[in-house]
């Protein structure tokens, strides 16, 4: 029966070739939007993993999220150095990340933060941050930059760099006079570490030694020889990430900093807040989806119109099975091994040349949208589409095969 | 023993007027070879179709061997005619894009147990009917018609069938190969011993055969009566 089917679609490839290339590219799209979306959720929602609490000033929870793991935006507000080292003194507390943020080299983000950042900090599934060259920042004046800073400001290990005052990509406001040295760069993590400039808190403090009222005075501005950078001590931070002893105590100390008596803060659930953040830029993704399955709909009406119109070119053909002894319901079959073969070859082939773009666009993607993307699409969703693309084939191959069935009812052996 | 017996047989296609058929009596004795005369549009494919079960005949109406095919349903009838009746049609006799080796083994399909040796059989009887065996490589609408009227005929003979039903299957040949083709069939019949029943309006081959009958002789209904079908 295959052989016959195959032989049938091939003796009608002209029309069967341009249904299969409307399939192909359908199902190419329904496999490539819910590739993006399944990998694009994946590293959205494990930006940061392991961290119990994120703290901040008090704001909403998308906000913090934005601002402190994503560097979008700005802190409305900052923490003061003393309610850091309460909240982080407390009992079960088993770790802690300062960050600090506010100012910018060229586009990228500075983070201040301590050594604890690179012992702790965890993305994807609970992987830490491995430097690809060089070492961890040890005095104030040096730098470890993400994958990303590096690979598109060409630096490497041993450069200087000037910070700039703000988060603009052309700030007028340069720290010239204290010039940071590149200690280490992190490989490649698909988050936005990789875009950030790492610094220490005590680096931070040092660039605004010597501002007032956010213009620099000259003769209070120090330069890397400045006895004041050792005994620099961090006033404020913007951002908390907490790592408790036991996950139990999550909402008793959420609790309690939401209550904090001496400024107002916020604590959040990070991986709760990057669902709820995920549900808003999500939308966009479910249009594409509904888009695509549209698509797909019309291809597969498509298919199921190209079969029931060639039935009158076969009407001889199908009196024929039915004259050497073939059951209606051998032609039902056929026509559904026709429809169903044609969407298996589609999908086959439009998983193929998702893999082949991927592969062709990788690079660019990652270079361009930091979009870190498999190459090989194999989240269960794609499965579930191609399992339904079939089934749906079935479906509307059955109006084309029901109705040849209840015509081959009625042939006499016409000849003429 | 009879091949087929069609008794006070009456068939008015659905939606028409007038009956197209009313034959009251026809038998066809096993072995036996009848040449049914008849002009086109005279209701021969229709009695054909009655034959072979393709058409749903009216209760205890046509007997093929010794079976009423009425008490069939429409997949045992489908599977008798597999088994017991070959067909040889005017023209598009083979699946037009399979080889001719897959449409023979297609018609076997439809017999259970008939797929055994189905390769031996088809290429004696390929040979038996003066055809290359290079043919069943062939893909069938690459055949001239000639091929493909005689490959219908190794087409209906391999399930080894008691019956032979052929309608008008020379009208698309020329004089000589019309001769041809009844002397191969009617050879075949030979060293199988089965019925067959051969519709034609063309008188001239008439002689082959053992028995001759004309169809407005045994059909009622005369054919400016009819409504076309």
């Amino acid at each position: 029966m295959f052989e016959v089917a195959l032989s049938s679609l091939w003796s009608r490839r002209g029309s069967v070739m341009l249904t299969l290339a409307s399939l192909t590219i359908s199902m190419a799209i329904v496999i490539g939007v819910e590739h993006v979306r399944a990998q694009a959720e994946n590293s959205f929602v494990r930006t940061v993993s392991g961290v119990d609490l994120l703290v901040g000033a008090r704001t909403s929870q998308v906000n913090l999220l934005l601002y402190s793991v994503f560097r979008i935006g700005n802190a409305t507000n900052n923490i003061r150095w003393q309610s850091y080292e309460n909240i982080t003194a407390r009992q079960g507390i088993s770790w802690s990340i300062p960050f600090s943020l506010g100012d910018s080299h060229r586009g990228y983000r500075v983070l201040g933060t301590n050594t604890d950042y690179f012992e702790y900090f965890r993305y994807g599934d609970e992987q830490p941050l491995r430097l690809a060259t060089g070492a961890p920042f040890e005095n104030p004046l040096q730098a470890v930059l993400g994958s990303e800073v590096a690979t598109a400001l060409v630096y490497s290990v041993g450069d200087e760099i000037v910070l700039s005052h703000g988060i603009g990509n052309t700030s007028f406001v340069n720290h010239e006079n204290l010039p940071f040295t590149v200690s280490g760069i992190l490989a490649p993590t698909g988050t936005p570490v990789d875009r950030t400039i790492h610094v220490t808190l005590q680096g931070v403090e040092a660039i605004h030694l010597g501002w007032q009222n956010g213009v620099q005075v000259a003769a209070l501005s120090p330069d890397a020889d400045d006895p004041r950078l050792a005994a620099l001590q961090p006033t404020q931070i913007t951002a908390i990430l907490l790592g408790l002893d036991t996950p139990m105590a999550v909402f008793g100390l959420q609790r309690a900093i939401n209550n904090y008596p001496s400024e107002p803060l916020t604590a959040i659930l990070p991986a709760v807040a990057l669902g709820e953040l995920w549900q808003i830029i999500g939308t966009l993704e479910n249009l594409l989806q509904v888009i695509s399955l549209l698509v797909l709909t019309a291809s597969l009406l498509g298919l199921s119109t190209m079969l029931l119109s060639s039935l009158r070119e076969r009407r001889r053909e199908l009196a024929l099975y039915r004259a050497i002894g073939a059951h209606p319901s051998f032609i039902v079959w056929l026509i559904e091994l026709e429809g169903i073969a044609m969407v298996a070859t589609a999908s086959l082939l439009g998983y193929f040349v998702v893999v082949l773009g991927f592969s062709l666009t990788q690079d660019w993607l990652s270079e361009s949208y930091a979009l870190v993307v498999d190459i090989w699409p194999s989240s269960t969703g794609i499965w579930i589409y191609i399992a339904g693309a079939l089934l749906a084939s079935a479906l509307l191959t059955l109006i084309p095969a029901l109705i040849a069935y209840s015509r081959s009812l009625g042939h006499s052996l016409l000849s003429s | 023993m009879t091949a087929i017996s069609i008794n006070s047989l009456e068939y008015t296609w659905p939606g028409a007027a007038a009956p197209t058929l009313k034959v009251p009596e026809f038998k066809v004795a096993r072995g036996e070879s009848v040449f049914l005369r008849g002009a086109s549009g005279s209701g021969k494919s229709t009695l054909l179709s009655l034959m072979s079960g393709i058409l749903a005949a009216p209760a205890n109406s046509v007997q093929v061997l010794d079976t009423d095919l009425s008490e069939l349903s429409v997949r045992k009838r489908d599977r008798f005619r597999a088994k017991h009746i070959g067909i040889v049609f005017q023209q598009f006799n083979l699946i037009p894009f399979l080889c001719v080796g897959a449409n023979l083994r297609l018609a076997a399909r439809f017999v259970p147990q008939a797929n055994q040796d189905v390769e031996a059989r088809a290429r004696s009887l390929i040979e038996s009917l003066q055809l290359h065996p290079d043919l069943l490589a062939q893909q069938a609408d690459r055949l001239s018609v000639g091929q493909q009227q005689r490959v219908a005929i190794a087409r209906a003979f391999i399930n080894q069938p008691e019956i032979i039903l052929a309608d008008e299957p020379t009208s698309a040949l020329d004089a000589d190969a019309r001769d041809h083709f009844v002397r191969l069939l009617l050879s075949i019949r030979d060293t199988t011993g089965c019925a067959v029943v051969f519709a034609s309006h063309d008188d001239s081959l008439a002689d082959f055969f053992e028995t001759r009958v004309a169809l407005a002789d045994i059909n009622l209904i005369k054919p400016r009566e009819l409504s076309h079908v």
